[in-house]
């Protein structure tokens, strides 16, 4: 009886894909509403992603980064749920999903300073509505809950979307958050980046569960399965979350997808959990082929075009390093007064011994 | 002027700040129709609304990021932990989170909290209600811990924390909910966060307490002038940051101090103000700075409470071997 429920349920949780791994239509009726424009500048993001990514994992292994979590293989799941989004709707980042809140506005610099573990790195400028990247796995989720409330207290047409991997579905967080803005009805989005690894552990090993986005029906709210290399379907999942969103209905959106490059740059090493056949069977997955072979057939992108965006993205990211690097260093005495808006007697006091130290 | 007991000087300060400003939301579990477990929230919800005043799902970490999300969407949040015991569950939340909002942005986001809970022994709770973790709190920078210990200064003290921009963690012991009434000003006033008080005046010795410890101290001195000595109470009401000018000054004058805490000795803030006071009065001192506190044990089940908890008679055992060193 009981395994006859789960099956019932799994079954609804089917994956969602308009474009196939040759970038073939076979979900027309579900294609999203996109200009010839739009189509262009999703390509274009996506491929300048993957040069910056590229970029800056060079950089990290030349010292001058610091921080970095690749993004490779994601740019589909990270950059067409964000396309769906409206310039004032909040971002709740994990730490790899920086692409988003470059996309959002926040400066490349200021990314890259982040990495680097710069306090300006954090400095969102106004009107730009992020939080930094989350560390701890899953406390960007039931923060997401709150955001989403106070924009409905607000009366905002704004949603709040907050994004965590795999690993983040197993946090209790993952589930009070979903729970919180379904009981609250408030407008969340709440997206899985399935990538199959959470460092090493492979999501089989999470869960029992057959899918992520099945975990959506305990917490009372909409949950998708979506093919997360495919940019179509992504942006399209997450256009309808964001309209049932704001209608007082989060959603759950797992986007099935994987990443090519090391947890992060801190000396992960894939191959002790990963085989090549694995990497080499989503690899013909890959979201920028399948997405340039679409737009080709189109006739909306060509080899000058592809060019022109690596041009500019590299251009783009050695200004952004130069000004990164032209920001000036950190002092002790500018992390205390940074603590509190009006200084307690203790950092006070610590902030003169500072100064004086830094004078010398 | 009114006669109020600390629970209600407690949500007159939130009636205040509810009508003072719109921002303002008070939330929990069970603080809704039910008033709180304890009655804290008692008619809010009635006069102010369920939007401003209302019940959380049961998930203490779930609280904690709801307001972190409220405060950055311009809200100004008072949160109910509805034990302290039960802070483990949104630790990350409050100290890893809330309390470090301002610094990860650079100073961009302040995060206008107040988490309010109750905690102390004495009232025979089932375990991990009555703890004194202040000291964890404490620890933690970019989170004030406010601990009131009369009427008057919970008032004025929670008024301080609702303006406050940044967190403030303010704890409520419990035996003093009902223990006594004084006069509380109807009108609004506040007391400033980070400023002990010297609750008794006395020139032999320094007695520093907070929370329910602040009585026990005051019972002490009582204690002690019989025998002809006069002691200082000061109620750090603030343990972090500690106000330790108000604390090194008294020492100048009576040269000996006693610091008393419910907490157990590795607990609680008690090790910071006497290594301070080395630091800072090292040589107004005609004795060791000595302690009263509670044994390094987990806090007692209800029925060990009597026997575990520092009282009056430890207070002035260990002031008079500073007086008699």
């Amino acid at each position: 009886m009981a395994t006859k429920t789960i099956e019932q349920v799994e079954s609804h949780f089917e994956m969602f894909q308009i474009l196939n791994e040759n970038g073939e239509v076979v979900n027309k009726d579900a294609m999203p509403d996109l200009s010839d424009e739009q189509l262009q500048e999703i390509m274009h993001r996506m491929v300048y992603t993957r040069i910056w990514d590229q970029r800056a994992i060079s950089l990290n292994r030349q010292g001058r980064l610091g921080f970095y979590a690749p993004v490779a293989g994601q740019e589909a799941s990270m950059i067409g749920s964000h396309y769906a989004l409206e310039k004032e709707d909040w971002i709740l980042p994990g730490y790899r999903d920086v692409p988003q809140v470059v996309w959002h506005g926040l400066p490349l610099y200021q990314a890259f300073l982040y990495s680097r573990g710069h306090f300006h790195g954090g400095q969102i400028p106004e009107g730009v509505n992020i939080l930094p990247p989350q560390i701890i796995i899953g406390a960007q989720i039931v923060q997401a809950a709150g955001v989403a409330l106070g924009l409905k207290r607000r009366h905002k047409d704004n949603v709040a979307i907050t994004y965590t991997g795999d690993g983040g579905a197993s946090q209790g967080d993952f589930y009070e958050g979903m729970n919180f803005a379904g009981a609250y009805e408030a407008p969340a989005i709440f997206v899985v980046q399935n990538n199959q690894f959470a460092i090493s552990v492979p999501v089989e090993e999470q869960s029992a569960a057959k899918t992520i986005a099945q975990k959506a029906v305990a917490a009372g709210i909409h949950g998708v399965q979506v093919d997360g290399m495919d940019i179509l379907a992504m942006y399209s999942v997450t256009e309808t979350a964001r309209k049932n969103a704001l209608n007082g209905e989060p959603t759950l959106i797992e986007s099935v997808c994987y990443r090519y490059g090391p947890h992060t740059m801190a000396g992960d090493d894939p191959t002790r959990y990963r085989t090549e056949e694995l990497d080499n069977e989503w690899e013909k997955k890959d979201p920028l082929i399948r997405f340039r072979k679409f737009l080709e057939d189109k006739d909306l992108w060509n080899e000058d075009k592809e060019n022109e965006v690596v041009d500019q993205a590299k251009a783009d990211i050695k200004a952004a390093i130069k000004q990164a690097d032209d920001t000036p260093k950190q002092k002790a005495s500018d992390l205390i007064e940074i603590m509190y808006e009006k200084l307690p007697q203790n950092l006070q006091e610590q902030l003169e011994e500072y100064r004086e130290k830094e004078s010398k | 002027m009114a006669q109020m007991t600390m629970i209600q000087a407690i949500t007159d300060a939130m009636r205040t700040e509810l009508k003072n400003d719109e921002n303002v939301l008070v939330y929990g579990e069970d603080v809704g129709q039910n008033g709180g477990v304890f009655r804290a929230t008692e008619g809010l919800q009635d006069e102010f609304g369920e939007e401003r005043v209302f019940d959380t799902p049961l998930a203490e970490s779930g609280i904690g990021g709801l307001t972190l999300g409220l405060a950055v969407t311009g809200f100004r949040p008072v949160m109910e932990i509805q034990f302290f015991g039960f802070v483990f569950e949104t630790m990350d939340e409050v100290v890893g989170q809330i309390a470090r909002l301002r610094y990860r942005t650079g100073g961009k986001y302040g995060a206008p909290v107040t988490i309010r809970t109750p905690y102390g022994g004495g009232v025979k709770t089932p375990e991990l209600h009555a703890d004194s973790l202040e000291g964890l709190i404490a620890q933690s920078p970019g989170i004030s811990v406010v601990i009131p210990s009369t009427p008057y200064d919970a008032k004025g003290l929670l008024i301080s924390a609702i303006r406050s921009n940044d967190p403030v963690f303010y704890l409520e012991h419990m035996k003093l909910y009902r223990s006594f009434r004084e006069e509380v000003p109807e009108e609004e006033y506040t007391v400033e966060i980070g400023k002990a008080d010297v609750k008794r005046e006395g020139k032999d010795v320094t007695l520093i307490a907070y929370g329910a410890m602040v009585h026990t101290c005051l019972k002490a001195a009582d204690q002690l002038a019989e025998e002809g000595y006069e002691a200082e109470v000061i109620d750090l009401r603030t343990v972090s940051p500690i106000d330790m000018d108000t604390i090194v000054e008294s020492v100048k004058k009576t040269n000996r101090a006693v610091m008393v805490q419910e907490a157990q000795r590795q607990a609680g803030v008690g090790s910071n103000v006497m290594a301070d006071l080395s630091e800072r009065a090292i040589l107004h001192l005609e004795a060791p700075v000595l302690r009263v506190a509670a044994p390094d044990t987990v806090f007692p089940f209800a029925a060990a409470e009597d026997v575990w908890l520092p009282n009056e008679n430890d207070v002035v055992e260990k002031a008079k071997a500073v007086l008699n060193f």
